[in-house]
């Protein structure tokens, strides 16, 4: 199969983030990069795919400014075929300008599936699929967590809360990956010096207008002291209303 | 537990090309995740991870720094040091299989064997089919081994091994030994050659030595060899004089010079979190100067050896490392590395003994690396001879 997956480029959520001195960005510095955790669940299976069927192709994408390139290379050394960079400056926020940008690349491209994370792990906004999907004309499953191929078709699992839905759809397809569907494997040292060698295009993204900005970033106000509202079996009825109509987790 | 982050005061990280860095990251990844929760156990039970083995050659980490086409990956000396001392962050004992089946198994067969031998044995090493051990040392022969009395005969269709080998890692699980004999007289190192001597051969026996303190996840053997009788292509046939075995030696070395590194700074992130959450007289201990001094004691140390180390391996890279460069970065990282651990271990006060924590399996571990693959003493005197023009041993 013919397999795109759209990849990002986030900050280890295990850093320390500081705001920047725009007041609206994240303060890169000393950060470390890598690729967005669910879209490595969406590569993995994109490769895990392709394996025993034989012949295919895994093409990884990614729109984003310079150390872009750098995950990239590391979804090759994990065993994608070739990799195609949309430079940009920054990336916008906007989810519709990237999938604009992607699905100018990804259009008339004969991909089977097109697979995205379910969600970016650090803005979240869960919306660059389904608008790449629409921007194509297909359909689109979000949430995978467990996917079956053949016969032209596919069958996917969503779960819910409670609930596991199972959705049939026709190929080609979009569809965002939810995690523990296939733990993304390390990159072998073979597999690193592999991606030397590999194609890695680079062409500026078709990002369009960018109608969504961010305005600023606000860290949370830094957490306050505790309060003893009494004590012993008396102070339950006091701890529970508080509980209820000041902390609103009740 | 916050991902192992490693030392970089001096941001070498930059001075790293993106492949090195990726080496890196990987090994260290797969050490978070495969070596350490498992480690402690192992080395209260004595017992080396064999099940560790087939992600190891998964990942390629077996002569790495060998070329493809046979199997290996290719890397450059540098990304070869920091696998090892992303492994000895670890363990030693692991870093040490690691370190005879590329440097001490693969590299001899790799620099000294025939093409035949090398297209049949250096893929099954690095897919961890195989492991290899390396039979120099003798009980009466360690820093001296020119003196060995191991001896190869050659008969009508072979060679025939008789001796025995000691402190041999990996001797009891090796499918495959190297092994060092003199093909000539005992008093002639220059017929000591190279055998590929397949573990089964009738004649070759091995056993376990018991009673380790250090480098108790690691095997360590004495080996027999008793009539053992080989064919005629058992023969490293490049291999000639006790240069041969002292140029695996060399990588090995090369290897340690890092590794230690990576134990040093396993302690030292041990040290400096603990001294963050361990709280006496009503403050953390790392507000105290004493536990400060530690801290800065090793966190100098570590990037002095890191300078050092990185610059060894461009050297390498370059075909412009000496022996004796290898020997001082050997020494001074290894001993540097053991003074790191002793440090951490008694930053961490009493619960610096537990095996719940790293730094005593280190500070063990790493005695056995300041003595094995030449002591300290002896690259001392290695240095001093390159220092002098006069040899004191």
């Amino acid at each position: 199969m013919k397999i795109a997956v759209c990849i990002k480029r986030i900050p280890d959520t295990e850093s320390r983030f500081a705001v920047a001195a725009d007041g609206k960005s994240v303060d890169s510095a000393g950060l470390k990069f890598d690729i967005s955790d669910f879209d490595g669940y969406a590569l993995e299976l994109a490769l895990r795919l392709n394996e025993p069927q034989g012949p295919g192709e895994v093409i990884v994408v990614s729109v984003g400014p310079e150390g872009t390139q750098e995950i990239l290379r590391k979804a090759l050394s994990m065993g994608a075929d070739r990799a195609v960079h949309l430079t940009a400056e920054a990336l916008p926020f906007d989810g519709m300008a990237i999938a604009g940008a992607l699905a100018t690349e990804l259009q008339g491209q004969g991909h089977d599936l097109i697979l995205f994370g379910r969600n970016a792990t650090d803005t979240g906004n869960a919306t660059v699929g389904p608008m790449t999907a629409a921007r194509l004309g297909l359909p689109c499953v979000t949430a995978v967590s467990w996917l079956e191929i053949g016969g032209g078709q596919g069958t996917a699992h969503r779960e819910l809360e409670g609930v596991t839905e199972t959705v049939r759809f026709p190929l080609p397809a979009v569809l965002t990956i939810d995690e523990g569907i296939a733990r993304p494997r390390l990159p072998s040292l073979k597999g690193i010096m592999a991606a030397k060698k590999k194609p890695l295009d680079s062409r500026p993204a078709a990002l369009g207008s960018v109608q969504l900005t961010v305005e600023a970033l606000t860290l949370p106000p830094e957490r306050t002291g505790g309060r003893i509202v009494g004590e012993g079996a008396d102070a339950v009825p006091e701890l529970i209303r508080l509980l209820r109509t000041e902390a609103k987790v009740l | 537990m916050m991902a192992f982050e490693g030392v970089d005061f001096y941001r070498l990280d930059g001075q790293l090309s993106e492949e090195e860095r990726a080496v890196r990251d990987t090994v260290r990844t797969w050490v978070d995740e495969h070596l350490i929760p498992v480690i402690g156990e192992c080395y209260i039970e004595g017992r080396f991870p064999k099940e560790l083995v087939p992600g190891l050659a998964e990942l390629g980490v077996f002569g790495a720094n060998l070329p493809e086409e046979y199997g290996c990956a290719g890397l450059n000396s540098v990304a070869y040091g920091l696998i090892m001392q992303e492994l000895e962050r670890g363990d030693s004992g692991i870093r040490s299989f690691a370190s005879v089946q590329g440097a001490l198994v693969m590299y001899p067969i790799y620099a000294f064997g025939s093409e035949e031998q090398k297209r049949h044995w250096l893929p099954r090493l690095a897919a961890g089919r195989d492991i290899g051990c390396f039979g120099l040392t003798e009980p009466d022969y360690g820093s001296n081994p020119a003196g060995m009395i191991t001896t190869a005969r050659e008969t009508r269709d072979g060679w025939v091994l008789n001796g025995t080998k000691m402190w041999i890692t990996n001797g009891s699980q090796a499918t495959v030994s190297i092994i060092w004999a003199k093909t000539g007289a005992l008093d002639d190192p220059k017929s000591i050659r190279g055998f590929i001597v397949p573990t089964s051969t009738p004649g070759y026996a091995a056993k376990d030595q018991k009673g380790k303190l250090s480098l108790r996840a690691s095997d360590t053997s004495e080996i027999h060899l008793e009539d053992a009788r080989l064919p005629k292509d058992a023969i490293l046939p490049a291999s000639g004089g006790i240069k041969s075995p002292l140029s695996c030696l060399t990588q090995a070395r090369y290897g340690i010079a890092w590794g230690a590194i990576g134990a040093a700074m396993a302690c030292y992130d041990e040290a400096v979190r603990y001294s963050r959450d361990r709280v006496t007289f009503g403050r953390p201990i790392g507000g105290t100067q004493i536990q400060q001094v530690r801290l800065a004691d090793m966190l100098t140390e570590i990037t002095k050896a890191q300078c050092l180390a990185l610059q060894l391996g461009r050297l390498k890279d370059d075909g412009a490392a000496t022996p004796q460069q290898v020997s001082l970065a050997k020494r001074n990282n290894v001993n540097m590395a053991c003074e790191c651990a002793r440090e951490a271990r008694r930053l961490l006060g009493a619960n610096g003994i537990l095996a719940e924590y790293h730094s005593m399996r280190h500070l063990a571990n790493l005695e056995s690396v300041y003595t094995y693959e030449g002591t300290h003493d002896m690259h001392s005197l290695i240095l001093g001879e390159e220092i002098t023009g006069m040899s004191a041993f």
